[in-house]
């Protein structure tokens, strides 16, 4: 399914406020790491990226989108249930009892393949998967949403290094470069500059985009996909942890703030 | 049936090797770990074979990516590797996601116990049984020579879910020469003479085998069972086995009192509320450093077959007293 014809500023708009909304209803999800990825996944579902079926999430002709940055997807709540994948009322019961949505996401919700919770574990996996479709004579592509911060996980140079020697042209990395973990600012943690040299050492085509540009992440999506040269491709993301949010965003301790109900929902009257 | 004993690795690896020309469905991988036969898997089957170098992490989450797209995925590396370097990635990728995803993947460690024998704790296994056994979804079989270990295959093929296969890294004498471990009970009873029962998984069958033997020369009534299927078993043929018994002896290549065989039935007892006497055999926890043949360090750490010969025949005064 795709929506080429959307507007993509005004549907990223309404996902930022629902998973702000989702937020004040359920304190306990990760809202600044879930804030600085909403134009990437937007871009993917609905800027004619991905192919999906709603109906049928595992249908073997889909995309696979692999969300690596578990927690740190929240966003994807109001996507996921706006496309179809399950009733957008579900996003009333994020967190509650008899509900599927939890703080962090879990393989029961469809739409996600794997588990992500848990960091550095996506991209690996999704090699696996990458290899087994171009054994299989399949054309689908593989993509991982990954943040920097798991970048330290020593497991996803392990993947990185297989992927550019099986030459997985079909597998993509989006990194949601928001720059700060969850004590820190990356930078200061382990430093990760010159992201796109270390990638272009290991083999991988490099993209780079303003994170936030929802038409220029679907137009480099759009041109990564495209390209099959035996090279597996990572587009470099910039972002803002807590994009919108004052007092959250880009600040360093930004994964642990939960900003006040008071300044959500004047953030939401503001921003209607 | 060979009646030559071979390594279980190479007979596991032939029956792969000989399914892999028929079923185009089934891949392997290894991180950077050989045999004999592995070099006709890679080389007849290049496009079905990935080595993904040093990097146990990575076997595992390629291996989990190949199996979530339908492969049945044979892993391949050391024991302790193959379990420990990459338990994480095991458990999220293989035992939780199983839980939702189907998926055939099947973990063959080599190097149960103290079968590197000059390698030292960091090569040698004594941790496994216990981490790969709570672990919800997963098999955990452990063969006590190569003809149960071929028989395995035809499990790994037809059961889905992951499994931990146990094998020992050297060529141990042939225990099913007549008959065929019966893979749907999960144990095999070679002895059933009442008195006390030794119940041993992987190489401590031979020890548990050559001490009742020298027990029964004595005069005591010794029976012996072979648990090659630790988790899978069925329960009720065994507590009819166990309950012929005034007690019964469990013997591992493994850490004693930390989560093992030992630990299994324990709660087994428990749980049917048996009235079974026990004594568990495994090694005392603590890493040692001293060199020697497999036998010598079996005794050092209380599981050669003096140190159970002396523990059991305590045991049964025990019993009697």
């Amino acid at each position: 399914m795709k929506n080429s014809s959307i507007d993509l500023r005004k549907k990223s708009h309404w996902v930022w406020r629902e998973t702000l909304a989702i937020h004040r209803r359920a304190p306990e999800t990760r809202i600044a790491s879930s804030l600085s990825c909403v134009e990437i996944f937007v871009a993917l579902y609905y800027g004619g990226i991905l192919n999906y079926d709603s109906k049928q999430p595992l249908i073997e002709s889909r995309d696979r989108c692999i969300i690596s940055k578990g927690h740190g997807s929240i966003c994807m709540y109001p996507i996921l249930g706006d496309l179809g994948f399950y009733p957008l009322d579900e996003l009333e019961r994020v967190c509650e009892t008899g509900g599927f949505l939890g703080g962090i996401p879990d393989p029961v919700i469809p739409g996600y393949e794997t588990v992500n919770g848990s960091l550095g574990h996506g991209l690996g996996v999704a090699t696996g998967m990458a290899l087994a479709l171009k054994r299989k004579g399949s054309d689908q592509s593989v993509f991982v949403v990954a943040g920097d911060g798991e970048l330290h996980e020593g497991a996803y140079w392990e993947a990185i290094m297989f992927a550019s020697h099986h030459e997985l042209d079909n597998l993509h990395l989006i990194i949601d470069n928001n720059k700060i973990s969850m004590l820190d600012y990356t930078d200061k943690i382990i430093s990760h500059d010159s992201l796109a040299t270390r990638f272009s050492a290991f083999g991988w085509d490099c993209f780079d985009v303003d994170g936030h540009d929802v038409e220029a992440v679907q137009e480099t999506l759009l041109k990564m996909k495209k390209n099959r040269m035996a090279k597996p491709k990572v587009l470099i993301a910039s972002t803002l942890k807590g994009h919108g949010v004052p007092g959250l965003e880009n600040a360093a301790l930004s994964h642990i703030i939960n900003p006040k109900p008071e300044l959500i929902d004047n953030l939401l009257e503001q921003n209607s | 049936m060979s009646l030559k004993p071979l390594a279980m690795r190479d007979v596991l690896l032939e029956r792969i090797w000989q399914a892999m020309a028929e079923d185009e469905n089934i891949f392997f991988t290894t991180a950077d770990f050989g045999s004999p036969v592995l070099d006709k898997i890679r080389s007849d089957f290049p496009n079905r074979f990935v080595n993904v170098g040093i990097a146990e992490q990575n076997l595992i989450n390629v291996s989990a990516g190949l199996a979530l797209e339908g492969y049945t995925v044979f892993a391949y590396a050391i024991a302790p590797f193959i379990t420990m370097r990459c338990y994480e990635q095991i458990r999220v990728s293989l035992a939780l996601l199983s839980e939702v995803r189907p998926m055939n993947i099947n973990l063959i460690g080599v190097g149960a116990g103290y079968s590197y024998v000059v390698s030292g704790p960091t090569h040698q296994c004594y941790e496994d049984i216990t981490l790969m056994r709570t672990l919800p979804n997963f098999k955990v079989l452990s063969p006590s020579d190569h003809v149960c270990s071929g028989e395995f295959f035809d499990l790994c093929i037809n059961t889905k879910g992951p499994k931990y296969l146990r094998l020992d890294a050297q060529v141990l004498p042939i225990i099913y020469k007549n008959t065929l471990p019966n893979l749907d009970m999960g144990f095999h009873v070679h002895h059933n003479d009442g008195g006390v029962c030794l119940i041993a998984t992987g190489y401590m069958l031979h020890t548990a085998l050559a001490v009742a033997e020298k027990l029964r020369a004595s005069g005591y009534l010794v029976g012996v069972i072979d648990l090659f299927n630790i988790s899978n078993f069925d329960a009720d043929k065994l507590q009819a086995e166990i309950e012929a018994y005034s007690g019964i002896v469990t013997l591992e290549e493994g850490f004693r009192g930390r989560g093992g065989v030992d630990a299994m039935f324990f709660e087994f007892i428990s749980r049917r509320n048996l009235n079974t006497r026990m004594l568990n055999i495994g090694v005392e926890a603590a890493y040692h450093f001293e060199l020697g043949s497999r036998v010598e360090l079996h005794e050092l750490v209380g599981i050669g077959p003096e140190s159970v010969q002396q523990s059991v025949t305590l045991f049964i005064q025990q019993l009697s007293d």
